[in-house]
C-alpha cells in the first residue's frame, strides 16, 4: 500500500513540477506549486514525519504561497512573451544543462555508495513525532532555534524596509507622498 | 518501506527541474519558485535520510529550511516588487540596473 501511494504521489510531485516550469500564466505556474507542495507533504507523511507534513501544508503551501500569489495578483503580471530565436536558444541550453546534471547525479549515484545499515524501526513514541521533534528542538537544537528568530526579525525588518520604497520625506513634509 | 534510492532519485529529479526552471524563464517570480523547489528537493533528500538513519535531527534541520526560504520569499518578493516600481517589469533580461 505504501508504495503505490508513494508512487501515485511521487508521479504528482513530477508532473505539478513540471507545470510549474513550463506554464507560461505565473498565477496557473503558482497553483500548480502548491499541488506540489501538498504531495510533497503526501510523501512526508509516508517517512512518518508527520509534524514536517503538516508544516509543510501550512509554511509552504498556506504562507508563502499566498505571498507569492498576493505579489503575483499586485503587479498585474501578463502572460510571459517567449519568441524569437535567442530565447528557444536559451531554453535549449537550459534543458541540455539540466538534462546533463541529472545524468550525472544519475552515474554518481548508481556507482556504490556506502551507508550505514538500516536502523531497526523503533515504535513511533506516544506522544507522537510532534513531541519528539519539540523535544529534540528544545534541547539539543536550542541555540539554532533561537537564532532563528532573529534571522526571521531580520527578514521581517528588511522585507518592510525594501517594499517601503523612496517615500522617505520627513513625516511634517507636505510633499512627500 | 519506500527504498532509499527511490527517494533520493525524486529528490535528484526535482533538484534538476528546479535549476532548469531557473534557467530558462525569464519571470523573476516562476525563477523565485523555481528556487522553492530546489529547497524542497532538499528536504525530501534531509526526511529520507532521517528516516533511513531512524534520527530526528534531518527533520529538525528541515524546519530550519523551512525557516530560510519564508525569510528569503519575503526579503526576495520585496526587492521584486521594488524593482517592478522602478523598471514596470520582471523580466530578469531586462533588468541591469547594475550594467554600467
Amino acid at each position: 500500500m505504501v508504495p503505490i501511494l508513494f508512487l501515485g504521489f511521487a508521479g504528482l510531485l513530477i508532473a505539478t513540477a513540471l507545470m510549474v516550469v513550463l506554464h507560461k500564466n505565473p498565477v496557473t505556474s503558482a497553483l500548480f506549486l502548491v499541488l506540489a507542495f501538498v504531495s510533497l507533504a503526501g510523501i512526508y507523511l509516508l517517512l512518518h514525519a508527520e509534524f514536517l507534513g503538516m508544516v509543510q501544508i501550512l509554511v509552504y503551501a498556506g504562507a508563502i504561497m499566498v505571498l507569492f500569489l498576493f505579489v503575483i495578483m499586485y503587479l498585474n503580471l501578463q502572460h510571459d512573451v517567449e519568441r524569437g530565436l535567442a530565447i528557444a536558444v536559451r531554453r535549449g541550453i537550459g534543458w541540455a544543462l539540466g538534462a546533463l546534471l541529472l545524468l550525472a547525479g544519475g552515474t554518481l549515484l548508481s556507482r556504490g555508495w556506502a551507508l550505514g545499515p538500516v536502523q531497526p524501526p523503533v515504535a513511533d513514541p506516544a506522544g507522537g513525532n510532534a513531541a519528539a521533534i519539540g523535544q529534540t528542538l528544545y534541547s539539543k537544537y536550542l541555540f539554532p532555534f533561537e537564532i532563528t528568530s532573529i534571522l526571521l526579525l531580520v527578514a521581517m525588518v528588511g522585507a518592510i524596509v525594501i517594499a517601503k520604497g523612496h517615500s522617505a520625506a520627513p513625516p511634517d513634509s507636505k510633499e512627500g507622498a | 518501506m519506500i527504498p532509499l534510492s527511490w527517494l533520493i532519485a525524486l529528490s535528484a529529479i526535482l533538484f534538476v527541474i528546479g535549476v532548469v526552471g531557473v534557467l530558462v524563464r525569464r519571470n523573476a517570480i516562476v525563477i523565485f519558485m523555481s528556487i522553492e523547489l530546489m529547497l524542497n528537493a532538499a528536504n525530501l533528500a534531509f526526511v529520507a535520510f532521517a528516516r533511513h538513519m531512524n534520527s530526528l535531527d534531518g527533520q529538525i534541520f528541515v524546519f530550519f529550511v523551512m525557516t530560510v526560504a519564508a525569510a528569503e520569499v519575503a526579503i526576495g518578493l520585496a526587492i521584486i516588487v521594488n524593482v517592478f516600481r522602478l523598471r514596470e517589469t520582471i523580466l530578469v533580461d531586462e533588468i541591469n540596473l547594475l550594467k554600467g
